[in-house]
C-alpha cells in the first residue's frame, strides 16, 4: 500500500513528530510504501539542521536525514510554512536578500501542490499532530 | 478525482493555523478535486459575522471563507449540536451552511475519499 504522511507539530511540542517516524519504519518494514512526507504548520521545526539538542536526547532531525538517505523518502517542506517561521534553504535566502542556509540533508523544501499531488497518488493519507 | 472533507475544529485566530489550514483548501480546489468544509466544536467561529480580528493583528477569517467561492467550494457543513453549545445560529454565520446532527457526521464523513483533520 501507499501512504503518504503530513507532520504538523514540531519536534518540542509535541511527540507526534516522533510517532509519525515510527510509523513510517513500521511501514517500511511491512513492504508498504511511503510516497512523501509532508512538514506543515510548526512541523517545519523537523527540517531545521542547525537544531543542537543534547546528546542525550533523540536526535529529531537527524534522523529523519538518516530514514530519507536509507530509504530514499522524499521529505517536502512547506514554502510558505517554511518562510513564515525563518526556514529558508539557500536559494529561497539568496532570492530574499538574506544569508541563510537551514535545512537539513534529505529535505527539500516545495508548494502546497505537492502535499495535493500525494493525497491523490496514495491509498492512505495520514495526519500526525 | 477525490472527493475531500476539510474537518475545522479549532477556532478562529489560533495563530497562523486557519490561514494554512485555508491554504491547503484552495490548493486542493484548484487542483480541480472536489472539496467541502466541516466546521465542528470551535470551528463554528469561523463564521462568525462581526468579527474584528485586526485588534488582535490576525486576518478575518469570515473574508477568506467568502473567497471560497469564487474556487468553487459550495459545500459547506455545520453540527447543529456544535452551534448550539456556542450559542449560535446560522443567521450568526457570513455564509449559507448545511447543518447535519452529530448522530449524521459519521455517515458524512464516509461520503469522502480523504478526511482532512484542521
Amino acid at each position: 500500500m501507499k501512504f503518504a504522511i503530513q507532520i504538523n507539530t514540531s519536534p518540542y511540542q509535541s511527540n507526534a513528530g516522533h510517532i509519525a517516524y515510527q510509523f513510517i519504519k513500521a511501514v517500511l518494514a511491512q513492504g508498504h510504501e511511503v510516497f512523501r512526507v509532508f512538514f506543515y504548520h510548526d512541523g517545519i521545526y523537523h527540517a531545521f539542521k542547525y537544531a543542537t539538542p543534547p546528546d542525550d536526547e533523540l536526535q529529531f532531525t537527524a534522523q529523519w536525514s538518516e530514514l530519507a538517505r536509507q530509504h530514499q523518502i522524499d521529505l517536502v517542506v512547506c514554502i510558505s510554512a517554511a518562510q513564515r517561521r525563518g526556514l529558508l534553504c539557500t536559494d529561497e535566502g539568496k532570492r530574499q536578500g538574506k544569508a541563510d542556509n537551514d535545512l537539513a540533508e534529505g529535505f527539500r523544501i516545495s508548494g502546497l501542490g505537492q502535499l495535493v499531488e500525494a493525497t491523490l497518488e496514495a491509498d492512505r493519507f495520514i495526519v500526525f499532530g | 478525482m477525490k472527493k475531500y472533507l476539510f474537518v475545522l475544529r479549532k477556532p478562529a485566530h489560533s495563530g497562523a493555523q486557519v490561514q494554512e489550514i485555508l491554504d491547503i483548501v484552495l490548493t486542493t480546489a484548484a487542483f480541480d478535486q472536489q472539496v467541502a468544509i466541516l466546521l465542528l466544536d470551535d470551528g463554528v467561529f469561523h463564521l462568525k459575522n462581526g468579527q474584528q480580528p485586526g485588534i488582535a493583528g490576525m486576518k478575518d477569517t469570515a473574508a477568506i471563507f467568502k473567497a471560497l467561492e469564487i474556487y468553487d467550494v459550495h459545500d459547506i457543513y455545520t453540527e447543529v449540536e456544535s452551534l448550539q453549545e456556542r450559542g449560535l445560529k446560522p443567521g450568526d454565520l457570513c455564509l449559507p451552511v448545511q447543518e447535519f446532527y452529530r448522530k449524521d457526521i459519521a455517515g458524512l464523513m464516509k461520503r469522502y475519499d480523504v478526511v482532512f483533520a484542521g
